[in-house]
């Protein structure tokens, strides 16, 4: 790609200085309210994205408490079954497509044209319209909850048909805000791909670029694939409900199973579109606090690459039990554990990166590393799920629950606080603060493991998910379970506590934050005036 | 911001989105598309357990009196349908090749005129491909009078090429409405009884 780079770009305002110097001063757009709804700039957008990620983030955490609250013994004390099954639906809805998936696509934003000494991202107007679809989606979401007949309660995989012929009426606004969500990651998708293929500063080839770079250049692909899919999935219900078709009735000639193939074809890729940049952030923050370069950077671009190539031919490991053929429970369960060659060429690499490293433990590194260690445990039981015979015991159990929180919660969850922990000093201009961050990571740490560890126990033992009461063999795992995510979640508050605090001030932050940080974003001034890179910056391309 | 950008870097955005949205739309024909293909390779592996819609004719086979299959019959109803049916054979054993009759009863527990139909499926799914219908209610829709009883009949055979692992075949029969009836009405109304 490198030889196809266009010719420098003259700086058509020739305020802007070289490196991105260019100040606050030349923003002539509108003041106020307007600013935000008409703002084009990558790094404004990218902010938005980021605040609308935390506050469903906290949305999506409350249902989950109401959900542990319940759970907390056997029995049922706070909420009728009914109104635990929306919010158990509504907590995954939330989580999954309002807060992991915009948190990365914010990242994106801020730091992907910084990292290749970008100006903006290719298509700014669009960038715009991709965010604040998401608000209109996610006040959609949430006002079925006042519905009558109530949000919607068949989970957040929305197996029909459960979720047509015996679904609430607020289905239909359910299916139009997943359509809003969905056209703003898939438009998201095209932006990012197309800054990456045709904004990189002269002579910064691929595989010159950052593993974030890389890892989002491939989750985009995997949007651009699967999206779709969950958009025509989501349109068959639609015409199922209120269309009289038979997509998946049996009743019309359809098959429900038909729904399960088509969702988790799209939903399979989309647990990797989740975890992929928490790779990438991963892959560059270790490096930086090992102060040594990353271990074997094309090998993870490659294992990249690949996990992605078999994400989309392992869907039906989610469905051992509809009755698949023997033949295609082993082709599934092999092409399942092949999964894990690349991931474990993944956490090889961070491991030897850190080995014999001058290893420092600031924040972002304390979240890195917990990332490694606990998502490396959630791989796991994701190969024990894999193994179809076992799969039978655990399926739709609590050990379903364990391994995919700890994939997401300490896996994505913690990558993006380890990204936003690294990025702060670049957005704000000063560092977080020291002692608060580590109060809220150990927190954070305990209490994750505190919640989940024993679901697994729990899950082992038979305890089936989705259930609002339980028997009472399971009542003191339970009790554990919801101490640790009570303390999980108010812990958080800390997080927007260190946040607010280093946007307000703070310990000032030079140019390059981290000292083993080599990435472009470091050669700007800090914090990262509104108008970077408007004169591509110099790139040497030996780093890796 | 795209003024700043040259006319070769602004082309390649174009190409770029372009290209982004051929694949677009193709990955959403191609999940409509994932139906057809679907019931097409259903069909051709009996995958997912549904038999033929139409009366098959008997293949003149002599019966494998060396090897019995349990064939179990079950039935069930479907919420807002009061009816019921009933199979007066809920097991038969079988010689592969020999055909077999299974005589049913539907009946209309409720105080109007309904239509449903009995929709089979077979398990193991491996199973729906030699399982022949030689005459079957489940062809075509029941229409029932409140009150009205009505026994059908199935006539099927187990031809003598289902593979030797297969020891137990399970027919079910489900009853689905078929008119407008109020089965999702009722449904919702189940599920948001506290609205």
């Amino acid at each position: 790609m490198a030889s196809h780079l266009p010719p420098r770009p003259t700086a058509q305002h020739s305020q802007a200085d070289a490196g991105g110097m260019a100040a606050d001063e030349h923003h002539h757009g509108p003041r106020g309210l307007k600013r935000w709804l008409l703002t084009t700039n990558h790094k404004e957008i990218g902010s938005l994205y980021l605040i609308f990620s935390l506050s469903m983030f906290f949305i999506g955490g409350i249902f989950a408490m109401v959900v542990r609250a319940e759970l907390f013994q056997p029995g049922l004390q706070l909420v009728q079954p009914e109104f635990f099954n929306q919010m158990t639906t509504m907590h995954g809805l939330i989580m999954v497509f309002g807060a992991v998936m915009p948190a990365f696509v914010g990242l994106a934003n801020w730091m992907v044209p910084l990292q290749i000494g970008a100006p903006d991202m290719a298509l700014p107007r669009l960038n715009n319209f991709s965010f604040w679809l998401l608000p209109v989606a996610f006040a959609l979401l949430l006002s079925t909850l006042v519905m009558p007949g109530g949000a919607p309660d068949f989970g957040w995989t929305f197996y029909a048909p459960l979720s047509t012929t015996y679904a609430p009426p607020s289905t239909t606004f359910f299916i139009f805000s997943l359509h809003l969500a969905g056209i703003s990651s898939i438009l998201g998708a095209i932006n990012i791909i197309a800054t990456i293929l045709n904004l990189r500063t002269p002579g910064m080839r691929m595989m010159d670029m950052s593993l974030f770079v890389w890892t989002w250049l491939i989750t985009a692909f995997l949007l651009i694939a699967v999206m779709p899919v969950l958009a025509g999935v989501i349109t068959m219900m639609l015409l199922d409900i209120n269309f009289g078709t038979s997509f998946f009735n049996a009743a019309g000639g359809g098959d429900p199973v038909l729904f399960q193939h088509l969702f988790w074809f799209f939903g399979h890729p989309e647990v990797y579109i989740m975890i992929l940049p928490a790779f990438g952030i991963v892959s560059v923050i270790i490096p930086t606090f090992a102060r040594k370069r990353l271990f074997g950077y094309a090998s993870m671009v490659y294992a990249t690459a690949s996990i992605a190539i078999l994400s989309f031919l392992v869907w039906a490991h989610h469905m051992f039990v509809v009755g698949l053929p023997l033949v295609a429970e082993l082709f599934f369960m092999y092409s399942t554990m092949l999964i894990a060659v690349p991931t474990g060429v993944k956490v090889f690499n961070w491991i030897t990166t850190l080995f014999r490293g001058s290893l420092t433990f600031e924040p972002p590194m304390l979240f890195a590393l917990a990332f490694v260690v606990l998502f490396t445990i959630g791989g796991f039981s994701g190969l024990m799920l894999a193994i179809s015979p076992a799969d039978f015991q655990y399926h739709d159990t609590y050990f379903v629950v364990a391994h995919f929180h700890y994939v997401l919660v300490p896996g994505a969850v913690f990558a993006i606080m380890a990204g936003v922990y690294y990025w702060l000093p670049k957005w704000t201009g000063h560092y977080p603060h020291t002692r608060l961050s580590q109060w809220h990571f150990w927190l954070s740490v305990i209490g994750v493991n505190l919640t989940f560890f024993p679901m697994h126990f729990a899950g082992l033992a038979g305890m089936p998910r989705r259930i609002p009461d339980y028997a009472l063999q399971f009542a003191d795992f339970n009790m554990i379970t919801s101490i640790g995510a009570f303390m999980f979640g108010i812990s958080q508050l800390l997080f927007v506590a260190v946040v607010v605090l280093c946007v307000r001030g703070g310990e000032k932050a030079p140019a390059k934050a981290w000292d083993g940080a080599e990435d472009l974003e470091w050669t700007v001034p800090s914090p990262a005036p509104l108008h970077t890179f408007e004169t591509p910056p110099r790139f040497e391309p030996d780093r890796h | 911001m795209t003024g700043q950008h040259s006319g070769d870097t602004r082309k390649g955005i174009r190409r770029t989105v372009a290209r982004t949205l051929v694949a677009l739309a193709g990955m959403f024909v191609f999940a409509f598309a994932l139906v057809p293909l679907y019931d097409v390779f259903c069909q051709v592996t009996g995958l997912n357990g549904k038999t033929s819609n139409q009366a098959q004719a008997l293949v003149h086979e002599a019966a494998d009196q060396d090897r019995v299959v349990t064939m179990q019959i079950i039935t069930r109803g479907s919420s807002g349908l009061p009816w019921s049916l009933e199979a007066h054979t809920r097991q038969v054993r079988v010689h592969p090749g020999q055909s077999a009759e299974v005589d049913f009863t539907f009946e209309n527990l409720g105080d109007e005129v309904s239509v449903a139909r009995a929709v089979p499926s077979v398990s193991p799914s491996e199973a729906s491909l030699h399982l022949r219908k030689l005459a079957c209610f489940c062809f075509q829709n029941q229409r029932l009078a409140p009150g009205e009883r009505f026994e059908a009949p199935l006539v099927f055979q187990l031809t003598r090429d289902l593979p030797d692992d297969i020891k137990t075949v399970t027919l079910v029969y489900t009853l689905y409405r078929q008119d407008a009836g109020p089965s999702r009405e009722n449904g919702t109304q189940a599920l948001g009884g506290d609205a």
